[in-house]
């Protein structure tokens, strides 16, 4: 233990709920949860146009979520360090058979028909991702050799590529940047991080001409230029934009954005919702929600480094960097900075597969956070 | 930094690094929030007036709202064209899952054919898809009450009300009113080439023919404005501001529609037109052309099976006889030329002359015969007109030339437009050396001349264009233009607008008009008057002439003879006249296609309707007392 993280653990430790950390619930967390989710609900029932059960459905996926997470969180982080090469394993199997057997659905084969139920492998990449590379990084002394890093990026890779090829850029990226977030937090040097930007962007002509589909590149080139075809691809992000600077400092009120009542703007209670927010609360609201995603983001990182060993602080760190990628993409595609990929906002966007795997996400921090003294104990 | 290799693991090594690089992280994810925000912060704060409009665009929308198009009525105050509104099935395609389907089922529920279907389908592809396009353009009540049960199984189809044009009396004022259709192409390039297409955004039809067509200005009023808010689908939420639109003026005509309606059934089933105006304002009592048709079929677009028909038709109904049929004026004109001779000096008061019913001029063998083969024998003006002596005519004409025939018959008018309020018109023929020359490129030859006096050759008027000579000589050289519209209905009153002149015939002496205009009397009232048979016992004193028009020109030597000839082939029978002698207020025109004789088949019609004039007037008038 540094100095310093005895001092965070003094300041941020809930002594104050010792009831909260037996049943392991992180409550600093869970007040930015909370908070966010409160905002969801809020912002869902304008961009839904005042629809009870929508809200009600969201309300039981949230149940479901905050469940699963309380779930995970109960699951020793042990348990974890030793699933995660065969989490892994199993999840790049299903993305082959999702290659070869999947489920088609609008416009992609992201799905998996297992007769009871279908659900997207993708969405256990997101978790199995960062705990293989974090597993095997872990395994070595930190700062991880050259060998283990190029390793490290074919475990990342691999799901990556698989993902991209359904198509899902947005899944893709958010899993790409789990992985690599590991690499870096694990000490990746700065040479290394230099070499790879430079090959990202040597291989980015090779995917434009030959991993992207059509409709991908018109999403990139719609985003460089949406005015280009305002009733087509460009209409999504200019009613957005229209939605968020007409909203101003203050915006035009709960329930009174007319972009979102008057159902201009598309996708509205899912990814677009950002515009909403932002339309009916102003810049104002968007910095205090800023904010509290700010404070999720720290709050997780302080719990990443006061954990106990490498694996646990890589996974958690990890898991919070990828919270904001999410975050940004979902943003800066609303607000015009990033072309078009379907990332929602988390715990705000209506949706349900992507907020329980996030949710269950947070369940490892909190195992994180709560478990740490019984290791310690120990 | 440089780490050592060590192979027992350094957590606290470790840690540290850990705590840069998530330190490095919370930097990178500070620079990303606040390039997020920069970004936000140009969207709302610098742009926020931009976006604010466009959001405003988005919602807002000025929708135009078409003004009550002006009413029309007669002198009396009845209503001619009204506004009632009618019922479209509408379909907004974009709405509709299943066409094929909602068609069929609304063809059982409707008794919708195939034709409509088709027509419907054609004009499906020319509309955008989110704009609604009619099924049917005229539902029943009965239809309405049918759909509206049926409503809810049909979203995307409604019932659409809208006011549309109403001609009650049908084809009796078609040639007079004409009528509005919709709003095709080659109107909107007017329009735009005017600047109005602005004011006729919410506008369905505009005037195409008539009345309609030439007061449209008046008629059509100033555009509206609603401001609406409006969803994605464009859909109105609710009315934001509403400027109402500027109905149009309800017009006030000259018509007489009872006198129009008497001209009507004097008319029917035969090949003509009549024009009655009134002497003192120019203005167009009644106006019609016989066949007609009905011209409500055109306000919601006439079936291109129907509209072959009237085109079609040897009939020619959509011809305006009165204002576009070119006849040559045959005898009708005989008092104006007998006035020109008067005034020339060609002729006098007392000039005489021996009608043998052939004339002949010296060295040339065509023999231009009088209409009475045995000729009328001594004649002098006064009498030439009255018993349409022809030989005086031709005499008469050959003295003037062409040259002062044309001039002054063009001072009456002949050959030029009236000046009606309709632009269906023609000018007619007044022939001249210089016409010839251009049209035919050959000369002036002298027997040219002679028949031309006697309204024949190449001269041919419009029936209106003989009312109007009628009225400027009863008006001693005054010329009225014919007007259809008297002035406007302002809050049910009658505001007259002053009648338009044209340049005045100038006039040497007085007495030549008095004695034409008793030669017209003679015509009536003299013992051989070829209008005396028709107005036989007449309550008024009216004056008038005959004519009889030649369609196709007899041999030399043959005789004409009606039963013989074609029905294309016979004659026009042609009368202008006019009443009462002394107080004259009442001018009538009329010409009857392939009738025969002016004297024996038009004077009796142009009675009928003068009796029925002046029944009515004493009628009102009694009524008053």
């Amino acid at each position: 233990m540094t100095e310093n993280s005895a001092w965070l653990r003094t300041k941020l430790t809930p002594n104050s709920q010792p009831w909260l950390a037996r049943i392991h619930v992180d409550g600093l967390l869970l007040i930015g949860l909370l908070a966010l989710m409160g905002v969801g609900l809020v912002t869902l029932y304008a961009a839904g146009g005042q629809d009870m059960d929508l809200i009600q459905r969201q309300l039981v996926r949230l149940g479901l979520a905050m469940a699963v997470m309380f779930f995970v969180a109960q699951i020793p982080i042990l348990a974890f360090q030793r699933m995660s090469i065969y989490f892994y394993a199993a999840g790049v199997l299903m993305l082959l058979g999702v290659l070869f057997f999947g489920v088609m659905g609008k416009g992609a084969q992201r799905w998996l028909d297992l007769g009871f139920v279908r659900f997207q492998p993708s969405e256990i990449m997101k978790l199995a991702v960062p705990m293989m590379v974090a597993w095997y990084i872990s395994r070595f002394n930190l700062p991880p050799k050259i060998r283990h890093i190029i390793l490290g990026f074919i475990f990342v890779a691999v799901p990556t590529l698989l993902i991209a090829k359904q198509p899902d850029l947005g899944t893709s990226l958010l899993i790409a940047s789990s992985g690599i977030f590991v690499l870096f937090l694990a000490g990746m040097s700065w040479r290394l991080i230099s070499l790879v930007t430079v090959l990202a962007s040597l291989f980015a002509p090779v995917m434009w001409f030959f991993l992207m589909k059509e409709y991908q590149k018109q999403r990139v080139l719609t985003f460089l230029n949406p005015e280009s075809d305002p009733l087509g691809s460009g209409y999504h992000i200019i009613q957005s934009k229209i939605a968020i600077g007409s909203g101003g400092v203050q915006g035009k009120g709960w329930l009174q954005g007319t972009q979102s009542q008057l159902e201009f703007l598309p996708e509205r209670h899912t990814d677009f919702i950002f515009a909403v927010f932002s339309e009916e609360f102003g810049l104002l609201g968007i910095l205090a929600l800023l904010a509290v995603y700010c404070y999720i983001i720290i709050v997780g990182l302080l719990i990443a480094m006061r954990a106990q060993d490498a694996y646990a602080k890589l996974l958690a760190g990890s898991l919070t960097l990828t919270f904001f990628v999410y975050v940004f993409v979902n943003i800066g595609m609303v607000s015009g900075l990033l072309p078009v990929v379907g990332v929602p906002l988390p715990l705000v966007s209506y949706g349900g597969t992507s907020m329980v795997t996030l949710m269950a996400g947070f369940g490892i921090l909190m195992a994180v956070s709560t478990q740490k003294r019984l290791v310690s104990r120990q | 930094m440089r780490f050592q290799r060590i192979t027992i693991k350094d957590h606290t090594a470790e840690a540290n690094l850990f705590a840069r690089r998530c330190f490095i992280a919370i930097l990178f994810v500070a620079v990303l929030m606040t390039l997020l925000i920069s970004n936000l912060y140009y969207l709302q704060i610098e742009r926020y007036e931009d976006y604010q409009t466009r959001s405003n665009g988005n919602r807002i929308k000025v929708l135009p709202v078409a003004p009550n198009r002006g009413l029309i009525f007669d002198r009396n105050g009845v209503l001619l064209a009204e506004n009632k509104p009618v019922f479209s099935l509408d379909i907004i395609p974009e709405e509709i899952e299943n066409l094929e389907q909602t068609l069929a089922d609304l063809s059982v529920l409707l008794n919708i054919d195939k034709d409509q279907i088709d027509d419907f389908k054609d004009d499906l592809k020319k509309q955008r898809r989110f704009k609604p396009v009619s099924l049917l353009k005229r539902l029943s009540n009965q239809e309405v009450s049918i759909f509206s049960a049926n409503q809810y199984r049909f979203p995307g189809v409604s019932i659409e009300a809208r006011l549309a044009r109403f001609y009650p009396y049908g084809s009796a004022l078609t040639h007079v009113l004409g009528y509005v259709a919709r709003i095709n192409k080659k109107d909107l390039q007017k329009l735009s080439e005017a600047g109005l297409v602005a004011n006729y955004a919410a506008t369905h039809d505009i005037g195409k023919l008539g009345i309609e067509k030439f007061h449209e200005d008046k008629l059509h009023g100033e555009v509206g404005y609603q401001e609406v808010e409006i969803n994605s689908k464009g859909r109105i939420i609710r009315t934001l501001n509403f400027q109402p639109p500027i109905p149009g003026q309800d017009l006030v005509l000259n018509i007489d529609i009872n006198l129009q309606l008497e001209a009507q059934k004097l008319l029917n089933g035969k090949r003509g037109s009549i024009v009655a105006m009134d002497t003192q304002t120019g203005g167009v009592l009644a106006l019609y052309s016989s066949p007609s048709y009905d011209p409500n079929y055109f306000v919601h677009g006439i079936s291109s099976k129907r509209y072959k028909v009237l085109l079609d038709s040897k009939d020619r109904p959509l011809i305006n006889r009165a204002t576009q049929g070119q006849y040559p004026p045959a005898s009708t004109i005989k008092p104006h030329l007998a006035l020109a001779g008067l005034e020339k000096g060609v002729i006098s008061a007392e000039t005489r002359m021996f009608d043998n019913g052939k004339y002949q001029l010296k060295n040339v063998s065509h023999v231009w015969r009088d209409w009475v083969p045995w000729g009328h024998g001594w004649v002098d003006v006064k009498k030439s007109v009255e018993v349409s002596c022809d030989y005086f005519f031709y005499d008469l004409a050959y003295r003037m030339g062409i040259d002062q025939i044309s001039e002054t018959m063009s001072e009456f008018g002949f050959g030029d437009y009236t000046g009606i309020d309709l632009y269906e018109e023609s000018d007619g023929n007044m022939p001249s050396r210089g016409w010839k020359r251009a049209r035919f490129n050959e000369p002036w030859y002298i027997g040219d001349t002679i028949s031309v006096g006697i309204g024949q050759s190449y001269w041919t008027a419009t029936p209106l264009q003989l009312a109007q000579s009628v009225t400027t000589i009863v008006n001693k050289g005054r010329r009225l233009v014919p007007q259809v519209l008297s002035g406007k209905m302002i809050n049910g009153k009658i505001s007259i607008e002053p009648e338009k002149e044209l340049r005045p015939i100038a006039i040497i002496n007085e007495d030549n008009w008095d004695l034409v205009l008793s030669s017209m009397l003679g015509v009536i009232e003299e013992e051989h008057g070829t209008g005396r048979t028709a107005f036989k016992d007449t309550d008024y004193r009216s004056a008038g002439k005959t004519g009889t028009a030649q369609v196709v020109s007899i041999a030399q030597d043959a005789e004409y003879d009606a039963d013989s000839l074609k029905e294309e082939h016979r004659d026009n029978a042609m009368y202008v006249g006019y009443a009462p002698y002394d107080t004259p207020e009442f001018s009538v025109a009329l010409a009857l296609e392939n009738a025969g004789g002016g004297g024996s088949q038009a004077a009796p019609i142009a009675r009928n309707l003068m009796d029925y004039y002046f029944e009515n007037k004493t009628q009102q008038l009694s009524k008053h007392d």
